[in-house]
């Protein structure tokens, strides 16, 4: 049945074929532009923070992909307070399926096509760019940072949704933790300060999937299971989804 | 004349409404900004770094950038000019007696300085209270500031006929989702929304500087944080009102052409 959901949803989306593909172009563009950003200001220095121009770019994919995989499930998240405020949340809750994968499936949004195609050519580029010896175990440490990574992302969205429950009103000021940390990720998280990277590790794991396997994968240290630490990233998870499922069940209808 | 002056008014008490909103911006805008300064202090401190703009002045840029990011957004709340040319109402604006394409300028302008008093002065002045490096550089003098003033209004206008052309667009793609993204994300990043066109290599400098996009935001944020003084400033200013004339006169061109031909979407 999500299936069926999902391929109507994928049907009504190709309707508006020129629509579509403007969008995608869109998305393509944005990553395109604070990539150029990036770009531009390694053509005057060599290395931040030690980390140099090809291992930056690494970093940058990675974020990238990782975003635009978790915003292409939890996008349907983003414009919760709306599904709240017109009523379709009602509607989920009434029928006897999962309530989240009711919101989920219909607000699939495939224009976010746009963003993985250059985040994977971004990536394409920087895989030999950064200068990292591949071997198996790197290999998987690079799949996990974008998978884990993509997970995080696809929290913070279901923690704004549940948020929304409190408030009723879309939560802004989260969104630095989604196309914020997109932004920032684009540099190791080290560069912003001690405090920043701790926070950024025991309160959102962000660095968890992007810092410490980095590190790893450049040679900075030779501790393996810095390359699993993405795993445990992961867990963010579970408190926004408990969160979320909290709200559900005190959530009371704006009535219309 | 009234008519125009009521629908600026309209919008302004509109966007004034929301006020968790307000907070929200301010959160996100100011630490938007503290993050952005901290990533430039780490490319301050590489290696080789050697700019044209000192720190402080950048660390400027990046504040008024964020502070005034409502104000040269082209695409920013205008879904009171969009959602008609999706829906068909814009055949009511039609048989109105006023200018669509003044209606538009203003309403625009409206959607964009009322969040500016709501929700990005404030970041402004978070911005002054903090320690040194990070701290918002007043301006040297009045003048510079009073010249300032003049180049955001000026740089505001320019942001608001390039939405219009914008939103002309949108009567023949009527893909309103794509096509802001796609000015959104040009728009920014040759106007130094990203970062500042100081950055960019000298050759692409070159050709960017003179484009539309840098009159509306670069120019102004140049005056604030003094990499632009002197009789240069001058120039740029009669660079952002030619500008301004080209697309208002381009623009309305296109709207004579446009309204023309458009067909209205079922009701």
């Amino acid at each position: 049945m999500y299936w069926n959901l999902f391929l109507m949803n994928l049907k009504s989306q190709m309707q508006y074929r020129m629509s579509f593909f403007m969008t995608v172009l869109g998305q393509f563009l944005t990553a395109f532009a604070s990539f150029f950003s990036l770009v531009f200001i390694f053509d005057q220095i060599d290395a931040v923070d030690g980390f140099t121009y090809g291992q930056v770019f690494l970093c940058f994919a990675v974020i990238v992909s990782s975003f635009s995989i978790g915003e292409l499930f939890g996008g349907g998240l983003a414009v919760f307070a709306r599904l709240l405020a017109d009523g379709t949340f009602d509607r989920a809750l009434v029928r006897p399926r999962s309530v989240l994968l009711q919101i989920l499936v219909p607000n699939l949004d495939f224009t976010r096509s746009g963003l993985l195609l250059q985040a994977a050519l971004v990536l394409v580029w920087a895989v030999p760019a950064s200068g990292v010896v591949w071997t198996a175990w790197k290999a998987l440490a690079l799949t996990l940072m974008i998978a884990c990574g993509a997970v995080v992302f696809f929290a913070m969205f279901l923690l704004k949704a549940a948020c929304t429950f409190f408030t009723t009103e879309s939560v802004k000021f989260l969104d630095i933790l989604t196309y914020g940390a997109r932004q920032f990720g684009r540099y190791p998280f080290s560069i912003y300060g001690k405090q920043i990277l701790w926070f950024l590790t025991f309160v959102v794991p962000f660095a968890l999937f992007q810092y410490y396997p980095l590190l790893y994968l450049t040679g900075r240290t030779n501790a393996a299971w810095f390359a699993l630490l993405p795993l445990v990233s992961v867990l963010i998870l579970l408190p926004c989804w408990l969160l979320f499922r909290f709200g559900v069940r005190k959530y009371k209808s704006t009535g219309s | 004349m009234k008519a125009y002056f009521s629908v600026f008014r309209i919008r302004l008490i509109n966007s004034l409404q929301y006020r968790a909103v307000a907070l929200g911006e301010i959160v996100t805008r100011f630490f938007w900004a503290f993050f952005e300064i901290l990533a430039f202090t780490a490319v301050y401190a590489a290696d080789g770094a050697d700019f044209s703009m000192a720190f402080s002045q950048t660390a400027a840029y990046i504040w008024m950038q964020q502070a005034l990011y409502a104000v040269f957004s082209v695409s920013y709340g205008d879904a009171d000019i969009y959602e008609p040319i999706r829906t068909g109402g814009i055949a009511y604006e039609l048989v109105r007696p006023v200018d669509l394409y003044t209606r538009w300028l203003l309403s625009g302008a409206g959607n964009r300085i009322a969040p500016f008093c709501t929700s990005f002065l404030p970041v402004l002045f978070l911005a002054l209270l903090l320690p040194a490096p990070y701290r918002l550089l007043l301006p040297e003098s009045i003048p510079q500031l009073l010249l300032f003033l003049l180049s955001t209004v000026l740089g505001l206008l320019i942001t608001v006929s390039i939405s219009t052309l914008m939103h002309i667009s949108m009567f023949f793609t009527l893909s309103h989702r794509g096509t802001r993204i796609i000015f959104t994300a040009v728009s920014n990043l040759l106007s130094g929304g990203l970062i500042p066109l100081a950055f960019f290599p000298d050759r692409v400098r070159a050709v960017v500087q003179w484009l539309p996009f840098a009159a509306m935001r670069d120019i102004p944020l140049r005056i604030y944080c003094g990499t632009l003084a002197g009789g240069a400033v001058w120039s740029s200013l009669l660079l952002q009102s030619l500008w301004l004339v080209v697309l208002v006169v381009f623009g309305k061109l296109c709207m004579c052409a446009s309204l023309k031909k458009i067909i209205v979407q079922g009701g």
